[in-house]
């Protein structure tokens, strides 16, 4: 029973061992798919550009329609002006979406030492895109204040509500803003964490009847159909959550760069 | 016995908590429909319209996530 356990995917082991000072800072077969996501895009980037040819191949075509599929977001939802931010959301997105990617091999047989044969979902650990999600807060809390001032407040009293609501729309407003970071971080982890679940459930049936070692083994193919459908539609979910967590930055880079609605 | 009050309590526990994915389902098929009817009406203005789509599908659907969280975390971490 401990084999179908879908919750065993997301361990983490440890791959390096490393202590300082009573901290346990060892590298883990989580970090190691995120050096693993960061190593692939940068490799695909730099070998996709190099040439710089003006009728682009297949590589250079990959990399020039993620680059105006990017900046296409960034200026339809943040404006102009927020294409200062455009390297920010890139890397955001690409990492999102390697990270999420590299974790649908359901069978990768590394030789190292504490990575399971399958992939890792690096975002299926709250703490990884509570990171991500408290990054993009800072940078929106940061730069608006920078740029605005005190100002930046007026995103809290929106223009054109009559005074005595305020009393009811600020603290609404406010609560709003708090929790931004929570449902930024909760939707792409609870996301991937429950689609890698289901997958792993309905894997977990085939390998129960076959088990009995009876004809019911034969229905095992009736869950396997719907596997393969899942694993469909989980490659879907991989990458709209990538554009969703994209897409609510540039959102939120918009409420700093104009607070005043 | 106390062991199986736990595990019956954590089973309903959630179920019940599934069900707040309901509102969840009736929010996203709600934009989605609506989203159709508009761009069937004015197909020239659909495109633009689509970040605005993903931004309320995403907003709506995150609510539905946090109850299956609920039902997950009481069902494979409690």
């Amino acid at each position: 029973m401990a084999d179908t356990n879908p919750i065993t995917q997301f361990e983490i082991h440890e791959v390096a061992p490393l202590e300082v000072a009573g901290l346990n800072l060892a590298f883990t077969n989580s970090a190691f798919f995120m050096v693993l996501a960061t190593v692939s895009v940068t490799l695909l980037m730099a070998l996709a550009t190099n040439k710089r040819a003006l009728v682009p191949g297949r590589g250079q075509s990959v990399a020039e329609i993620l680059y105006g599929f990017v900046a296409d977001m960034v200026r339809s939802s943040a404006g102009n002006e927020g294409l200062r931010f455009f390297p920010f959301v890139f890397t955001l997105f690409i990492f999102i979406l390697a990270g999420n990617m590299f974790g649908m091999f359901p069978y990768l047989p590394l030789p190292i030492h504490g990575v399971d044969n399958h992939g890792f979902t690096i975002t299926s650990h709250i703490i990884v895109t509570l990171t991500l999600s408290m990054l993009v807060m800072a940078i929106v809390v940061g730069f608006g204040v920078y740029k605005n001032g005190f100002n930046f407040l007026k995103l809290f009293v929106p223009a054109g509500v009559p005074p005595v609501l305020y009393i009811i729309v600020t603290p609404i407003e406010v609560i709003s803003f708090l929790s931004r970071p929570i449902s930024l971080s909760v939707r792409l982890f609870a996301n991937m964490l429950a689609g890698h679940i289901l997958l792993k459930v309905f894997a977990g049936f085939i390998v129960m009847l076959i088990a009995t070692e009876s004809a019911m083994g034969l229905v095992g193919i009736l869950p396997f159909f719907m596997v393969v459908g899942l694993t469909a539609l989980e490659f879907l979910v991989a990458f709209l959550q990538a554009y969703v967590f994209a897409i609510l930055t540039c959102i939120y880079l918009n409420d700093a760069l104009h607070p005043a609605h | 016995m106390e062991q199986g009050l736990i595990d019956l309590g954590k089973y309903i526990g959630a179920g019940l908590a599934c069900l707040g994915m309901l509102g969840a389902a009736m929010g996203v098929g709600n934009i989605f429909g609506s989203f159709l009817q508009g761009a069937m009406r004015n197909p020239a203005a659909a495109q633009q319209q689509f970040g605005t789509l993903i931004f309320g599908f995403a907003v709506t659907e995150a609510l539905g996530i946090f109850s299956l969280l609920i039902a997950l975390l009481l069902l494979f971490v409690v």
